[in-house]
């Protein structure tokens, strides 16, 4: 499996560690509600097709990524450096 | 005055190594840098850092994914991630100089002179020889001279600039060293290397 940084371009999977779930929202610090915190700390959907996953690339330039990957296929569909993804810049 | 160890051990030994049938494939020398800096730049700062490094080390370094430069001095720099920089020359006194002109509101430098080891290797089968280790291209086109990679060899992390056609740097941590050397004469023996 190739990831294309967007920095480095793409390189081979064993240079990238996986850094995990990208579709959690963290609840307010201050709630109480037990369910959204057992939710953010240990329900994972799991699903069979298309994710948004964090990984770095441990092995290369080091960045924080966001990638959309196929669980089934792993095909790839996007990459971007976390910290714009995650202020709703496209990287 | 007091002399420098090389971590490279009595293993890497001065003299011609492997299959010699079609002459000498690649030379491996360890090159003893006086300074070696990374230099990070703060978000949004990455172009001043570049001008600030460019300025200091008197080259011209863009601020661009891959990218380097060397002086005629020998000072070479090269990016090696978003907004980072390996800095690394033979003059002692340059980490300083480095450390001195970056301001704290541009970014951050870190000495890593006593932390890395840098090993050079050149000759006409150095791309055959390398594209055995990395999943890289090393051809001229893609990895043009001057220009440098992050990248990893089973988990030995290494940062490599070419330095000329057929001239490669490896800047690799210290205690790795030994071991690294090693694998690169080993890649190196079907085609004759020589160690200087």
């Amino acid at each position: 499996m190739l990831i294309d940084c967007p920095h480095c371009g793409p390189r081979d999977l064993a240079e990238f560690s996986y850094q995990g779930d990208a579709t959690r929202t963290r609840p307010d610090p201050a709630s109480t509600d037990t369910k959204a915190w057992l939710d953010y700390v240990y329900n994972r959907p799991n699903p069979a097709g298309l994710h948004r996953e964090y990984w770095q690339h441990a092995g290369g330039c080091r960045a924080h990524l966001v990638v959309e990957r196929d669980t089934l296929t792993h095909e790839i569909r996007s990459v971007a450096f976390a910290r714009s993804a995650d202020s709703g810049d496209a990287a | 005055m007091v002399e420098r160890a090389s971590p490279l051990g009595g293993g890497f030994r001065p003299g011609s190594h492997g299959d010699f049938a079609d002459g000498n494939g690649v030379t491996i020398s360890e090159v003893l840098k006086g300074s070696i800096v990374e230099a990070n730049a703060w978000p949004g700062k990455e172009k001043a850092l570049a001008e600030s490094i460019s300025a200091t080390c008197r080259l011209t370094l863009p601020a661009l994914p891959g990218n380097g430069a060397a002086s005629r001095e020998g000072t070479c720099a090269f990016n090696i991630g978003p907004g980072r920089f390996l800095v690394s020359g033979m003059d002692e006194a340059l980490a300083g100089d480095i450390i001195a002109a970056i301001g704290d509101e541009t970014g951050t430098v870190t000495d890593l002179s006593h932390g890395r080891t840098v090993l050079s290797i050149e000759g006409p089968r150095v791309e055959w020889v390398l594209a055995k280790l990395f999943a890289l291209d090393f051809s001229l086109t893609a990895f043009p001279v001057h220009a440098g990679r992050a990248t990893a060899h089973h988990d030995v992390f290494v940062q490599i600039q070419r330095r000329g056609e057929k001239r490669f740097e490896f800047y690799v941590f210290r205690s790795f060293a030994r071991a690294f050397a090693k694998t690169l004469c080993r890649a190196a023996e079907d085609v004759g290397y020589t160690i200087r």
